[in-house]
C-alpha cells in the first residue's frame, strides 16, 4: 500500500470514527428515523459511494469546494432540502408526498441538518 | 384552479370534497406545490404550455378506496389517470396522458400480500417498489430472485403494465408475460379477478394464468380499462450459481453467425440471461455497465487512426476497419451471454456454446467471468452487473448524470425502440435505413441522438426479436427538445414503413405509434374503441392512454 493511501485510509478511519461518535452522542430515534428516509430515498443515488449518480453529479458542481455526498454537508438550510425533495433537479424527479410525507420530510430536514 | 377538461368547476369541487371523505383530506391534492411532482420530470414539453399536468390527485390506500373514487369519478365525469409508483420516466413519468386529468396515485397501496417461496410467486399491490419486495425476500431469507427494471424503485406493477424488462433469465425479464393474475377494479367500480383469482377458494391464483375463458389481462396493460389493484408475478427459484461468458467474432460478416448463436442459445434454454451485442472494433457496447461507465467516464480511448477508420465506415463496416480489427486483434462483434443454474449446468452450458461458437465462426474467441454464487457480493464488487443478479439499484440513473464522461447537465431522456426482425439482416437494414434517412432528413440534422453512430446495435430484453434503441437527451433549450419531438416522430414514420413498430413511448407519441399498428383500417384500435366504450363509456379512466380515447374525445385528439 502506498504512503498517499493509508495517510487517507487513515483519516477516513478517524472520520468514520468521529461521525459515529457524533452521531452515538445525539442519536435519537428521531434521527434515526430521518436516516432511515435518507437511505430509503436519497442515499440510492446520494450515497457515498462509487458510482453513485446523485453524488458523481455534486462532484462535479462543487469541484472540492463542497462535499459531494449530502450525508457530508453542513450548509443546507431547511428550505434549501425541501426544495430539491419537492422540485428535483436535472435528472433527479421530485417527489410526491405519497412517496415522502411531509412529516417525513421535516425528518430528512432534521436529519440531514444536525449533521455539524 | 386547473380544471379538468369538460367538467363544471361546480362538480369538480364536488368531486373533490367527495374524495376528501373517502380518503381523507390530506391525501387530496390541489395546491401547485403539491401537483408539481405530477409533472413529467423528463418532458419533451418542458417549460412550454403544452406540458401535461393534473388538476388534482387523490391517494387511496385501499381498494375499497379505489372503488369508491371510481364511483364519484363516474358521476361527476372526472377523469383520472392512475399511477403505481409513478416513475415512469422517459415515459410520462407521474402525468396524465390528458392534461387535466386527477391524479389516482396508488403509491400508499403498498402491501406485499403473498410470497411464496416453494411455488415462486409474489402478490404485490400497486405501490411495491423493486426494493421493497427484494429486501422482503432478503430479510426473510427466501430463496428467491425477483427480476428488477433499472430503476430499484420502480413498480413490481407499473412497470409490468407499462410493458417494461429486466435483465435476468427470458422467462423472466418480460414483466408482464410473468405476472400471473390479476385484481382490477373496472371504471363503474366494480372489482374483478383474472385467472384462478375469479374461482372463490382457489389456491392457485399465481400459479395458473389461464383460469378459464378468454385470458383478458392483456387488456388491462398499455391501456386504460381498469385500475389494477393486485397482480402476482413469477419469481426465480435463487439459482445456485451464475456467470457471464462473452463470445468474440473477427470480422464483420460474422455478425450474422453470432446472431444465429444468440437466438439458439437463449431460445434453446443454453444461455437464459439477457444477451448483449458490442463491437469493440467499433467502440460500442450494450453491456449495460459499459452504457454507464462511458458517463463516468467517456467514451472508451481508442487510438486516433482507429477513431478515424470508424469515422469512414458505412452501415459500421470498412474494409480498412476490418483489417486494423485482424492486425490489431480487435473483435468486431462481441456476445455478453449470462448463465443461471447449478455449477455444474453452467459449465456445461458454455462448453455447449464454445463447441457450436468453434463449428460456425472462424476466429472466434471466448472469455468467461468466474462462476459466482453471491449476487449481493458480485454486485457490491461490481463481478456481475447487480440487476443481472436481480438486485436492485439505480446505477443506470449513472446514464444521464452530470459525471466526468458527461459534464453537460440533462434534463432527462426519451427513447425510440422499435421492434425490429432477430437477425443480422434485420440489424443491417434498421442501421441502413436510419443511416440514410439521418444524413438526407432535415428533420433529423442537427439533433443530439444517441446511439445511431458510428452503428446501431440493438437491444436483447424481449425474446425472439431486438429492440432498435435510439435515445433523445431532454435539455434546459426548448426548440432542441421541439426538434427532437419532430425528429422522433420523422423516424416513428420511418420504421413504420419498414414494418417496425414501438414497443412503447412517451404520451407524446402514443397516438402517432398505435396509429401506425394500421392494419385493416386500423381494426386493432377500433376494437380497442369498442372495448372502451362499453367498459368505461364516460371515458373516466386514462384518457388517451396508448392512443384510446372515449368516444366523445376522439375527434379532438391530436
Ligand atoms: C435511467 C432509467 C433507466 C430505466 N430502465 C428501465 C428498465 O430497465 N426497464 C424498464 O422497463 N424501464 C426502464 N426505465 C423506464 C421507467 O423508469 C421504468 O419502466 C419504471 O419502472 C416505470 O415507472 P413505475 O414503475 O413507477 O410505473 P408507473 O409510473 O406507476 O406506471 C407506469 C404506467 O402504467 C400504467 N399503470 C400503472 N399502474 C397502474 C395500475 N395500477 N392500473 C392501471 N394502469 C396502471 C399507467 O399508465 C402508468 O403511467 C428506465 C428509466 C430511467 C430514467
Amino acid at each position: 500500500m502506498s504512503a498517499v493511501n493509508s495517510k487517507s485510509l487513515l483519516i477516513f478511519f478517524l472520520s468514520t470514527l468521529v461521525s459515529f461518535v457524533s452521531i452515538s452522542a445525539n442519536s435519537s430515534s428521531e434521527e434515526q428515523e430521518g436516516k432511515k428516509v435518507f437511505d430509503k430515498w436519497c442515499g440510492i443515488c446520494h450515497g457515498k459511494r462509487e458510482r453513485m449518480p446523485g453524488t458523481a453529479s455534486l462532484a462535479i458542481k462543487y469541484d472540492g469546494n463542497l462535499p459531494a455526498a449530502l450525508e457530508e454537508r453542513t450548509d443546507m438550510s431547511a428550505e434549501f432540502i425541501r426544495y430539491y425533495v419537492r422540485n428535483g433537479v436535472m435528472i433527479m424527479p421530485a417527489f410526491r408526498a405519497t412517496e415522502i410525507s411531509n412529516a417525513e420530510l421535516d425528518l430528512l430536514v432534521d436529519y440531514l441538518k444536525a449533521k455539524k | 384552479m386547473k380544471m379538468p377538461v369538460n367538467v363544471s368547476q361546480t362538480d369538480f369541487i364536488a368531486a373533490l370534497d367527495s374524495f376528501a371523505l373517502i380518503v381523507g383530506k390530506e391525501w387530496v391534492f390541489t395546491k401547485d406545490e403539491d401537483l408539481f411532482p405530477y409533472r413529467d420530470a423528463y418532458s419533451p414539453l418542458r417549460a412550454t404550455f403544452e406540458d401535461r399536468s393534473p388538476s388534482a390527485a387523490v391517494a387511496p390506500a385501499s381498494v375499497d378506496e379505489v372503488q369508491s373514487i371510481v364511483r364519484v369519478a363516474n358521476k361527476y365525469e372526472i377523469p383520472l389517470y392512475t399511477i403505481s409508483t409513478g416513475k415512469n420516466l422517459g415515459y410520462g413519468g407521474a402525468a396524465p396522458n390528458q392534461s387535466g386529468s386527477v391524479v389516482l396515485d396508488l403509491k400508499r397501496m403498498n402491501k406485499i400480500i403473498e410470497v411464496n417461496e416453494s411455488n415462486a410467486y409474489a402478490i404485490v399491490e400497486p405501490g411495491v417498489s423493486y426494493f421493497d419486495l427484494y429486501n422482503y425476500i432478503q430479510e426473510r431469507g427466501l430463496k428467491l430472485w425477483l427480476d428488477v427494471a433499472d430503476p430499484g424503485w420502480g413498480s413490481v406493477m407499473g412497470n409490468a403494465l407499462d410493458h417494461g424488462v429486466g435483465h435476468t433469465a427470458s422467462r423472466f425479464r418480460n414483466h408482464f408475460d410473468s405476472h400471473c393474475g390479476l385484481e382490477v377494479v373496472l371504471p363503474n367500480g366494480e372489482a374483478v379477478r383474472t385467472g384462478m383469482g375469479a374461482m372463490p377458494g382457489s389456491k392457485t391464483w399465481a400459479q395458473f394464468k389461464m383460469g378459464m375463458g378468454p385470458v383478458l389481462d392483456g387488456i388491462f396493460s398499455q391501456s386504460n380499462f381498469g385500475v389494477v389493484t393486485k397482480m402476482g408475478i413469477w419469481l426465480m427459484p435463487q439459482p445456485e450459481a451464475f456467470m457471464q461468458g462473452v463470445v468474440t467474432a473477427p470480422l464483420y460478416d460474422d455478425l450474422h453467425e453470432i446472431v444465429e448463436l444468440l437466438k439458439y442459445a437463449e431460445n434453446s434454454g443454453l444461455a437464459p440471461g439477457a444477451p448483449e451485442l458490442g463491437s469493440p472494433l467499433l467502440g460500442i457496447s450494450n453491456y449495460v455497465k459499459h452504457l454507464v461507465d462511458a458517463f463516468y467516464e467517456g467514451p472508451p480511448q481508442l487510438r486516433k487512426e482507429h477513431v478515424d477508420l470508424i469515422a469512414k465506415a458505412s452501415v459500421g463496416y470498412s474494409a480498412d476497419l476490418q483489417r486494423y480489427g485482424l492486425n490489431n486483434k480487435i473483435p468486431y462483434w462481441n456476445l455478453h451471454l449470462k448463465f443461471y443454474g447449478p455449477k455444474k449446468v453452467i459449465q456445461a452450458q458454455w462448453e455447449a456454446i464454445q463447441d457450436l461458437a468453434l463449428n460456425k465462426i472462424k476466429g472466434v474467441g471466448f472469455k468467461s467471468g468466474p462462476i459466482q454464487t453471491d449476487p449481493k457480493k458480485a454486485a457490491d464488487e461490481w463481478t456481475f452487473y447487480p440487476q443481472d443478479a436481480g438486485v436492485p439499484n439505480m446505477d443506470f440513473f449513472g446514464m444521464g448524470t452530470r459525471a466526468g464522461g458527461n459534464p453537460h447537465p440533462m434534463r432527462g431522456h426519451m427513447w425510440f425502440s422499435p421492434v425490429i426482425p432477430q437477425s443480422a439482416e434485420g440489424i443491417l437494414e434498421a442501421n441502413s435505413v436510419f443511416e440514410k434517412a439521418h444524413r438526407n432528413m432535415s428533420a433529423l440534422q442537427d439533433i443530439p441522438i444517441w446511439n445511431l453512430r458510428p452503428f446501431a446495435l440493438p437491444a436483447p430484453f424481449f425474446e425472439r426479436t431486438f429492440l432498435f434503441i435510439l435515445g433523445f437527451p431532454i435539455t434546459d433549450d426548448v426548440a432542441m427538445n421541439k426538434a427532437s419531438i419532430k425528429a422522433y416522430r420523422t423516424l416513428l414514420d420511418i420504421a413504420a414503413e419498414h414494418g417496425w413498430g414501438e414497443y412503447r413511448c412517451h404520451p407524446e407519441f402514443q397516438d402517432q405509434a398505435v396509429g401506425l399498428y394500421s392494419h385493416n383500417n386500423n381494426s386493432l384500435l377500433r376494437l380497442s374503441e369498442t372495448i372502451k366504450d362499453a367498459v368505461d363509456p364516460k371515458g373516466i379512466l386514462s384518457p388517451g392512454r396508448y392512443g384510446i380515447w372515449p368516444k366523445h374525445l376522439r375527434g379532438d385528439k391530436k
